[in-house]
Formats: C-alpha cells, structure tokens, sequence
C-alpha cells in the first residue's frame, strides 16, 4: 500500500497480514517444488514401501488375527522411521536455502518486498507440509492395510506414532535448515547433515554408553542426557504410548516410568518442540544478520 | 527520490563499496560504469537492502536499513541473469512473484503483455531464450509499477537484437516518469538511456558526470577491444585511465571508449609504456545525437 507521497502505510495489522501472504506464498511454492521433485517421489514410494511391508509381516507374524496389528506394526515401523525420517528432514532442510543460494536464485527473491524471516519460514512450512504428507500417504495405506486385515486394536498408539513421526520429522528439518543457512553450497549443507545425522542415530547413543561406563553416571543422569538427542525422546514416547513398559529399556526406562509417570509423554513432546524451535530460531536470526546473501 | 549518503561495504577485508554518495531525482536516469570489481553489483545490492551496510540508502524519504522491505515495494529488480527454477512455468511464476508483489493475476497479465511476453506462459523457464528470460524478469519487476527499476547489466547476455528489444523498453519505461539506475559495459546504452553516469573504480565514485562529458564528441564513439600481453591487462587499464580514457576491463576483455577520430590513441599510450597491443577490434559505433541523449 502507498499513499500520495509514496511512502509504505502499512497498519500493525496489515504488516502482520503481509508477512502471513508472503510466508503463505514461499510455504506454496516450496510445497509445489518438493512434491514434483524426484527426491519426494521416492521417499514417498520407498517410505510406503516399507511401512505397508511392516505391516504385512506384522500381521503374519500375528497369525491375522487382530492381535494387536497396529501394536506390532507401530513397534515394527519405530527402528525403521528412526533411521529414514531424520536422515530425509535433515537432508531436505539442508538443501533449502543452501541450494537456493547455490543456483543465484536467492538473491532473487530477498530482492523481493519480503524479509528475510518470511523466506526462511515460508521454506520452512513448505518443506514440512510436503515431508509430513509424504510420511502420512505411508502411514495411510499401512493403517488401510492393518484396518482391512486385523481389525483398529492398537489404532491410537499407531495415530500418535503418526504425531510423534511428524514431530521428529520438524524438528529434523529445524536442524537441517540451521545447517542450510550456515553453509555457503549445497555440498556442504548435504555433508554436515550427515554428519549430524550421525550424530544423531549413532553416535550420541554410543557417546552415553561410553560415558555412562567412564564416569559412573546416576540412572536419572543417564535419562536427562539420553532425552536430550530427540531421537532417544521420540523412541520413548512410541514405547509410552503403545502402553508398553519402559522396563524394555533397562533401569533408565524404569526409572522414568516411575518418575515421571503420566507426565513422561509431554515431556518428550516438548523435547522435540524444543528441538523443532530452538535451531530454526537460530537459524532466523542468522539468518537475518547474514553479511551476504 | 534516491539518496546515498557515505555507503561502505566491505565482505571480509575487501571493501566493495567505499564510502559512495550521490543522489538520484524522480524520474532520472543513472548509469553505473566501471570494471569488473568496481562495486556496482554490490552499490545496487545495497540499494536494494538485501545485506547491511554501513552508511545511508534512502529511497522516497524511507530508509533502504531499516525499512528493506518497505523500499523494495518500491524498486522493481532486473538481475543480470533471471535467477529462478528452470521447471517452474512461466505463467505461475509471474503468480508467484504477484503474490509477493500484491497485485493479481490481471496485473500480471498486463506486465507480460507490457514485455511481450503474453502467450507464453506455459513454457518452463529452462525453455525461453536469454531474451525471453531477460524480458520475464523486467515483467516481474513491473509487476507492481513501482517507481525505481534497478537493472544489473541487463543486456550483457543478449545479442544485439535481444539488446535492441531491452533497450528500446526501458527508453519507453524513462519516457514513462521511472527512475532507472543501472549498471552496464556498453556506452551505447549509456549515452541512450542515462542522463548521469558514475564512474567508479576499486569501490569509489571516480565520476559523477553525463554522457557527453564522458564522451565529448560529436563524432560519435567507437569501443575498441585491445589484444595485449597475458598479465598485463591491470596495468593498461591503469595507464589507458591516467591518459584520460575510458576504459572497462571485464570478462571481455580491456575494452576502451574513444570518438570515432581518435582510435589510434589507446594503441600509442600503451605503445609508449611499453605494453605491447598485438591486436584490437571495433564493437560499437554510436552515432550520438541530442534526440537519443538526454542530458
């Protein structure tokens, strides 16, 4: 808007108005270029793959009697999804603006009337629409599957492994846009989300049992510093949801059960909320203080 | 309408930008000239806000620092090379950017038809011509008629009849009341398009002149292309600028503007400095005429 003299007029209101077109219009377009890409294209296919075969093999296992076929199902998918969605958000985050910045194409559009935080956010939701639609099409088609065959036992501990999936997935994708913005190419974004997904999956948990021996930690130290990789945090809250004891994860498990009891499932909740704002929050105001573009 | 005042920009220890003032009136038309490295591209980067700086930009009275978003409602942008998904069609990315802009699908219907590009709007970017590509980003910057159209080298990567067609609009957009700052190598369309002409080297403002005095002549300019020694293109440029030239050295080459009756001059300043040219060519022959010459 511009009045007689030329100057912006924008009301509080209508500022906020702006900022929500703008990020609505980046959140669009991202969504449209993730979903025709290839990488999407094969996610989804290769996610679907694998959960509708998890389920298949769950309810063999089950003898098709609806024992529970969601319960096997959701316990079958949980190791699969701890490897393929963080490594998927993490990538995809990467590659956002790092990829943008790469082919010229991100000078281009802050030359633009938006900010900064519009681009990075509108980037943000796009990706995440696309990745959570992605994993649900998987998830659809393994809950038709499991709900022809055997029936909705175990149907709610499935639907929060669907939350809980998407949660993980966000807060990857906070991780891997972090990694975007402080990387000049694409290559690199690409390397250090491995790294971090690494980290992630593997060496963290080796890093607390290598710790745990070294330095003789309590049980409640053990849980405090597990909880802090989201992967650990998003384990346990599929386990506390199945209805399963946590007694499966050793003496850590216990005690958590016992501690925290049914506040133990927030927790974790907000253990992936803190891991989904905190690192896009750092990454907006880097972001926002670049020196170049 | 354009007003900077002591912008400094530095990436590292290079400084790009070196403490440059000049101020621009509404509907003028400013011309960026100097080598490659000189700080154009990151004078217009600044103008648009796109990176902090130190120093001042204001356009229409409103800080390009603190209000980037607000100016760049002002300032439609034309890259030297549109910079955008090649599978993206061309139709929706003109609704994407009208998003961006706030202006509808009939605006941008009008800025295509405006470049000449209505019709096309199924193609995929990755299948239009420079010219087309070039055309498309004048229509996003359009899009939503604002006041200021910043345009770096615009034409750099046409051929003369794609550059003709850029030119010929942005006569029609200055003819329009726009302020035009642009960026260029070509004196044609400098003394076609600018009223102004900044000269800047290493990051400075060297010249804040017009055409004609850049080029005093009523013969008309001729831009040799020199051919000299491998390693001594630095060091011609400095000498050929000592003697009063105006020289551009960039990806092209050590390229000099001189009046059609002097072209011999270039040769025997190096000549003299013991710079050997083994060859040269003429690019451009510009007939000046006031009509095409503002100033």
């Amino acid at each position: 808007m511009t009045t007689l003299a030329g100057k912006p007029h924008l009301t509080r209101a209508g500022s906020h108005l702006s900022r929500t077109g703008s990020i609505i219009s980046f959140a669009r377009r991202e969504f449209r270029d993730a979903i025709s890409s290839r990488w999407f294209l094969l996610y989804t296919v290769a996610f679907t793959v694998l959960a509708v075969a998890v389920s298949f093999m769950s309810l063999a296992g089950s003898g098709s009697q609806g024992f529970a076929g969601f319960g096997r199902t959701t316990a079958g998918l949980l190791n699969l999804i701890m490897l393929v969605v963080p490594l998927m958000a993490l990538i995809a985050g990467a590659g956002s603006l790092a990829g943008e910045r790469e082919r010229g194409t991100l000078l281009y559009l802050l030359a633009q009337p938006v900010s900064r935080i519009e681009v990075l956010l509108g980037k943000y939701f796009g990706l995440a629409l696309a990745l959570c639609g992605s994993m649900c099409i998987g998830f659809g088609l393994s809950a038709g599957v499991l709900a022809w065959r055997a029936g909705s036992v175990g149907l709610s501990a499935f639907a929060m492994l669907v939350v809980f999936t998407c949660g993980l997935a966000l807060a990857m994708l906070s991780v891997g846009m972090l990694l975007s913005v402080v990387s000049r190419r694409t290559g690199v974004a690409t390397g250090l989300s491995l790294f971090a997904w690494l980290v992630f999956v593997f060496l963290s948990d080796l890093g607390l049992m290598a710790g745990t021996l070294l330095f003789k930690l309590r049980v409640q130290e053990v849980f405090a510093i597990g909880i802090i990789n989201p992967l650990q945090a998003f384990k346990m809250a599929v386990i506390v949801n199945m209805n399963a004891s946590l007694d499966v994860l050793g003496p850590v498990g216990m005690y958590a059960s016992q501690t925290l009891g049914n506040s133990l499932p927030w927790l974790l909740a907000l253990v992936l909320a803190i891991w989904t704002i905190i690192p896009l929050l750092i990454a907006v105001i880097l972001f926002s203080k670049r020196a170049s573009v | 309408m354009i007003k900077v005042s002591q912008v400094t920009k530095r990436f590292g220890r290079v400084v790009a930008v070196d403490q440059l003032s000049f101020e621009l009136d509404n509907a003028e038309s400013i011309a960026l000239w100097g080598s490659n490295g000189a700080g154009k591209t990151t004078l217009i980067r600044c103008l648009l806000g796109v990176f902090p700086f130190h120093g001042s930009v204001t356009i229409n009275g409103i800080d390009v620092g603190n209000h980037g978003k607000q100016t760049r409602s002002l300032v439609g942008y034309v890259p030297q090379e549109l910079a955008f998904h090649d599978d993206a069609r061309l139709g929706s990315s003109m609704l994407f950017f009208a998003g961006l802009r706030k202006v509808d699908r009939h605006a941008a219907a009008n800025s295509l038809s405006m470049v000449g590009l209505q019709g096309h709007e199924r193609k995929r970017v990755r299948d239009l011509s420079g010219g087309m590509k070039q055309r498309l980003a004048l229509a996003i910057a359009l899009l939503a008629d604002p006041p200021v159209i910043v345009l770096d080298e615009p034409t750099s990567n046409l051929d003369a009849s794609g550059r003709g067609e850029v030119v010929q609009t942005l006569c029609r957009l200055r003819d329009a009341g726009k302020t035009l700052v642009f960026a260029s190598h070509r004196p044609d369309e400098v003394i076609t398009l600018a009223s102004r002409v900044l000269v800047m080297e290493h990051g400075k403002l060297l010249k804040n002149t017009t055409p004609t005095e850049l080029w005093p002549t009523d013969a008309g300019i001729q831009t040799l292309r020199l051919h000299i020694s491998m390693g001594s293109d630095e060091a011609a440029a400095t000498i050929l600028r000592d003697a009063g030239h105006v020289v551009n050295l960039n990806g092209h080459g050590l390229c000099v503007s001189v009046p059609r009756n002097r072209k011999a001059e270039p040769v025997s300043v190096l000549t003299r400095a013991s710079i050997e040219v083994r060859d040269f060519e003429i690019l451009d022959d510009i007939q000046q005429s006031p009509q095409e010459n503002p100033a």
